[in-house]
């Protein structure tokens, strides 16, 4: 099978994975195995949703982010900051005091993703009033983009071909340099992310040929920095905040809030957040259960980028204070005036590619070949005990019954067969505990006093 | 390879779980995503048609290389007149049916236009067999 090599910011580090299966039974698409009594991402099964990273009792997942000095290869440095950021800090800690600090650490420019919000919800509308299919589902959430496409192939269609604020607002600003005669190769857009999802359509877009933005800051790196720079100063501006910075209104400061696209599209339209809720109507929608709905905004995260895995601050709190926020600037309306002049270039700039399908569900191409398969699936699960343990290494005796199938693992690779095996003396106790080892990594079963929750934990 | 699900009559949060195990098993066969949703369709609908007027039933699936077989079998009140029945906008579902969004009369229509085969027969009193066949490779 042709494998194109999908990015990934989500990372396994090996040194502190010890192989537990949290991150295994979270994974929404199935995505993880123990081997050698490490967890291993499936790159092609992977939607960098970050499910495996909230689960991790350990810490050893990480995300892979820009080293920071990388802005520093271009004269104008420009961080592009979406709402949830501001949303992380208390409210006596102002926007122009956290721009300032950015300025501080090397930035020449602060842009807010969220300032092309109109222009991209008039495409939107737009798509919705050209295509009759129903309903059509936005294309913010990269993850979820990312979730049809190896899930719920036959729904790629339905997603809306209109770029999200990350890319728009980087085209937009990128532009607007330019027109101020800075030479493209000297600006160097900076995207401050809330999840390991941005990132990897940073670096593999979907339905682009490139990203717009030139690389990314994880938030909970830049927050740190930023926090401990507005603490250190004690109040002191040594510098301002920059020019283009207009204060949103409330459809802006919501976008990427739960319900923040659905009250602006038209028709009947449904905010759903978290990756399982998600799938659950995507199964429906699928099954044309639901008919009857005209627009869908679907957000990986529980509380959408409030939720983010790489925000610091509680969601909730995040949430209440942009509300707040929101309501302060209830009057601000309509797209900013900076962009007003540039509209029909960013329409014209935010159509995307069609988006493929590739699935991770199909057991062979060759539908003959998938059918035998599907009958080897159900006869080892005639064996398998269908207590999902998780102790094979695969999140559940199905997938273990596919493992073995697809040659990717074996049937001994299960405890409790392995009983089985040895009762009727088919396999030797060392032979099982070789077979433990394999998948649990060596000395596994030893004693060891240091490991989590054990008596000399951490020593 | 064969299948079978349970319906319970009245149940209609059950309606759509035969369907959407039948879609799990296609989506790993393979199989055509547009082949995939006609037969979904017209699963989901003989689903609901039992849950909205039999007692029980039961849904028989068998698939092979070239073809999925389903075979919906009812305990129920049966069909009078099955040419009636066939027709769009013709319904004998309940008020209280009707309220919870089902019993437009378009069911059995809408299974005939996504099923390549149909067959139905019927017994007044004791119930129904809907069998339907469908291609699923070329």
């Amino acid at each position: 099978m042709a494998q194109e090599q999908f990015y990934h910011a989500l990372k396994v580090d090996e040194s502190l994975c010890y192989g537990c299966t949290h991150c295994m039974f979270v994974c929404p698409t199935d995505a993880i195995r123990i081997r050698s009594g490490k967890a291993s991402i499936r790159k092609d099964w992977c939607v960098d949703c970050g499910e495996c990273m909230k689960a991790c009792p350990v810490n050893a997942f990480y995300i892979e982010q820009d080293d920071f000095d990388k802005i520093f290869n271009y004269k104008y440095r420009v961080a592009l900051v979406p709402v949830v950021m501001i949303g992380q800090f208390p409210s006596n800690i102002s926007e122009s005091e956290i721009f300032s600090v950015m300025r501080e650490l090397g930035f020449t420019h602060v842009f807010q993703t969220e300032h092309t919000v109109d222009v991209i919800n008039e495409a939107m509308i737009n798509e919705l009033n050209k295509h009759e299919e129903r309903p059509l589902i936005s294309a913010f959430c990269p993850a979820v983009v990312r979730l049809i496409q190896v899930r719920f192939p036959s729904l790629v269609n339905q997603i809306i071909h209109v770029k999200p604020p990350i890319d728009a607002s980087a085209i937009f600003f990128r532009k607007m340099l330019q027109d101020k005669g800075i030479p493209d190769d000297d600006i160097g857009i900076f995207y401050v992310t809330p999840c390991a999802a941005k990132i990897a359509s940073v670096k593999s877009p979907v339905g682009d040929d490139k990203s717009p933005v030139n690389g990314v800051i994880n938030m909970d790196f830049l927050y740190n920095k930023v926090y401990q720079g507005i603490k250190n100063r004690g109040g002191k501006t040594s510098r301002s905040p920059g020019d283009n910075l207009p204060n949103l209104g409330p459809k802006s400061i919501g976008w990427s809030l739960t319900n923040g696209e659905a009250p602006y599209m038209k028709g009947r339209c449904l905010a759903i957040d978290e990756i399982h809720n998600v799938i659950d109507f995507l199964e429906k929608i699928e099954n044309e259960e639901i008919t009857d709905v005209d627009f869908l905004e679907l957000r990986a995260c529980d509380e959408s980028c409030a939720g983010g895995v790489l925000v610091v601050g509680n969601r909730f709190l995040a949430v209440e204070r942009l509300r707040k926020r929101a309501q302060l600037f209830k009057d601000i309306h309509g797209t900013p005036e900076d962009l007003i002049p540039y509209r029909d270039y960013l329409m014209g700039k935010l159509p995307l590619k069609p988006i493929e399908p590739r699935s991770i569900l199909k057991l062979d191409e060759d539908m003959t070949l998938a059918l035998r398969k599907m009958q080897q699936v159900r006869s080892l699960m005639c064996y398998l005990p269908g207590i999902d343990c998780g102790a094979c290494g695969s999140p559940s005796c199905q997938s273990l019954a596919k493992d073995i199938v697809q040659r990717e693992a074996q049937l001994s690779s299960c405890v409790f067969i392995q009983r089985m095996m040895e009762k009727h003396k088919k396999l030797h106790a060392d032979h099982a505990i070789r077979i433990i080892e394999k998948t649990w990594g060596k000395d596994r079963l030893d004693k060891d006093c240091t490991k989590l929750g054990a008596k000399n934990e951490g020593m | 390879m064969q299948f079978k699900y349970d319906l319970e009559g009245g149940n209609f949060s059950r309606a759509g779980h035969a369907s959407s195990e039948v879609k799990k098993i296609l989506k790993q066969l393979n199989v055509d995503a547009r082949i995939i949703k006609r037969i979904v369709v017209a699963l989901y609908e003989g689903e609901v048609n039992v849950v909205a007027h039999a007692h029980k039933g039961v849904v028989m699936v068998d698939i092979d290389e070239k073809r999925i077989y389903i075979r919906i079998e009812d305990e129920g009140p049966g069909i009078p007149d099955i040419n009636l029945a066939m027709q769009e906008g013709f319904s004998t579902a309940s008020a209280s049916v009707r309220e919870m969004g089902f019993g437009a009369g378009m069911g059995l229509p809408n299974i005939k236009k996504n099923t390549d085969q149909l067959n139905i027969e019927s017994e007044v009193g004791k119930g129904t067999v809907l069998e339907m066949t469908t291609m699923i490779s070329s």
